[in-house]
């Protein structure tokens, strides 16, 4: 199932920064409380779980799949399209992995290089 | 409100200048009072020349924040979607949009021209209404249903192309346009629904005054399609207008119905010079 995503990571940041990361996915988030407009009941849709991790790119890195840096469980009270904001501080070069998980099989993730300098 | 605001201006100045005259027996003084009027006079124009207000102003500064970001509208998830959209080649003659039209950044300024009338449809379309007649004729496709997350994500991409730009409906070129935008102030001021209340009596006369807790806006469209908090989505601004009616308990025109049609005319003319926004966020 394809997801639209808005991520925003600094194009580039100091070795030491401290940065903020974003990160918005379209989802519908449907609590399963709700009726549509005929009064059935609309199946439950959330995403349960969200994390970022953190791939250096220097080759000595021990963890090819890198550490969780952020992540956070998800709830039937928080809005559609759920909107994270979250801070880092930038040591080395390397990707950070988005990944939100949820019902019906939702898998999404996403990859964005971060050049620390 | 302008033309309300205008009477009370209009009703107030003559007043105030028979009490300095009454009030200034000597000559001099009452030259004085003259002056003073038209001093008065001339700043109460001034101010009255545009007392319109985008809804934008009346926001929270957090809603206004996420208007403000691209990084954190999330009405650009949908303006993904009509990005994407708009090279896919589709329907019965397998053309995309882009293959009339070119880059989509050519579309700058179209949205500010919408409603307006088509030679085609033979009556005065919305934009939403022209993609789907561009789908339907050009790539022979099925029209897309109204709100749908192609067809908002089209109009939407479309409609940010003209951000910053001022509403500028076609009228001096098209009478079929003023007829509607007529038709459409008919339909403004007139009493509807189980609270009988027409548009102009909340967005006209009562603007600025709080409904529960929330600002009555003065009901311009400058931020559609956008993102509402409420819908947790995109919508059109027939979607927007449908739930008004609704809320003064009236039976809502169907979607695409001309009335609406005319209504937004009307509205759009109403804001004929205001800086579009597209896509907006709203409350």
């Amino acid at each position: 199932m394809a997801a639209r995503t808005l991520i925003t990571v600094p194009k580039g940041a100091k070795r030491g920064d401290i940065i903020e990361i974003r990160a918005l996915v379209q989802h519908p988030m449907e609590t399963g409380y709700r009726r549509s407009a005929e009064g059935a009941m609309l199946p439950r849709d959330l995403i349960r779980t969200f994390s970022c991790r953190f791939v250096s790119a220097s080759p000595s890195a021990s963890n090819s799949t890198g550490d969780v840096v952020f992540s956070a469980t998800l709830h039937a009270a928080i809005a559609a399209n759920p909107y994270l904001s979250f801070n880092l501080r930038a040591e080395v070069s390397g990707s950070l992995v988005f990944e939100w998980l949820g019902d019906n099989g939702f898998a999404h993730r996403e990859t964005v290089a971060l050049l620390v300098t | 409100m302008n033309t309300d605001a205008n009477a009370l201006v209009g009703a107030g100045l003559p007043a105030i200048s028979r009490w300095l005259s009454r009030a200034s027996a000597l000559p001099q003084l009452r030259r004085l009072a003259n002056a003073a009027v038209a001093i008065v006079f001339f700043t109460t124009t001034a101010l009255a020349t545009d007392t319109r207000k985008s809804s934008f102003d009346g926001m929270q500064p957090a809603t206004q924040a996420l208007q403000k970001d691209d990084t954190q509208n999330p009405a650009m998830l949908w303006v993904q979607d009509g990005v994407a959209q708009w090279p896919k080649s589709e329907g019965d003659t397998q053309k995309s949009c882009a293959d009339c039209h070119g880059d989509m950044k050519k579309m700058r300024s179209v949205a500010t021209r919408y409603p307006q009338y088509s030679v085609h449809a033979k009556r005065v379309i919305n934009l939403s209404q022209r993609i789907n007649q561009c789908r339907t004729t050009q790539q022979r496709g099925s029209a897309w249903p109204h709100d749908s997350a192609t067809l908002i994500g089209l109009e939407s991409a479309i409609a940010m192309q003209s951000r910053g730009l001022p509403i500028a409906p076609p009228t001096a070129t098209q009478p079929q346009l003023v007829e509607a935008q007529a038709r459409g102030e008919v339909l403004f001021n007139q009493r509807i629904g189980q609270t009988d209340l027409s548009c102009r009596d909340c967005h006209n006369r009562l603007a600025g005054k709080r409904l529960g807790g929330s600002t009555i806006p003065q009901g311009h469209p400058t931020g559609y399609p956008i993102y509402r908090l409420e819908w947790q989505s995109v919508g059109s601004l027939q979607r927007r207008l449908r739930g008004c009616m609704t809320a003064v308990r009236a039976e809502p025109y169907a979607y695409g119905a001309s009335e609406l049609v005319e209504l937004e005319a009307y509205l759009a003319k109403r804001a004929t010079g205001m800086t579009l926004e597209s896509p907006g966020v709203r409350p």
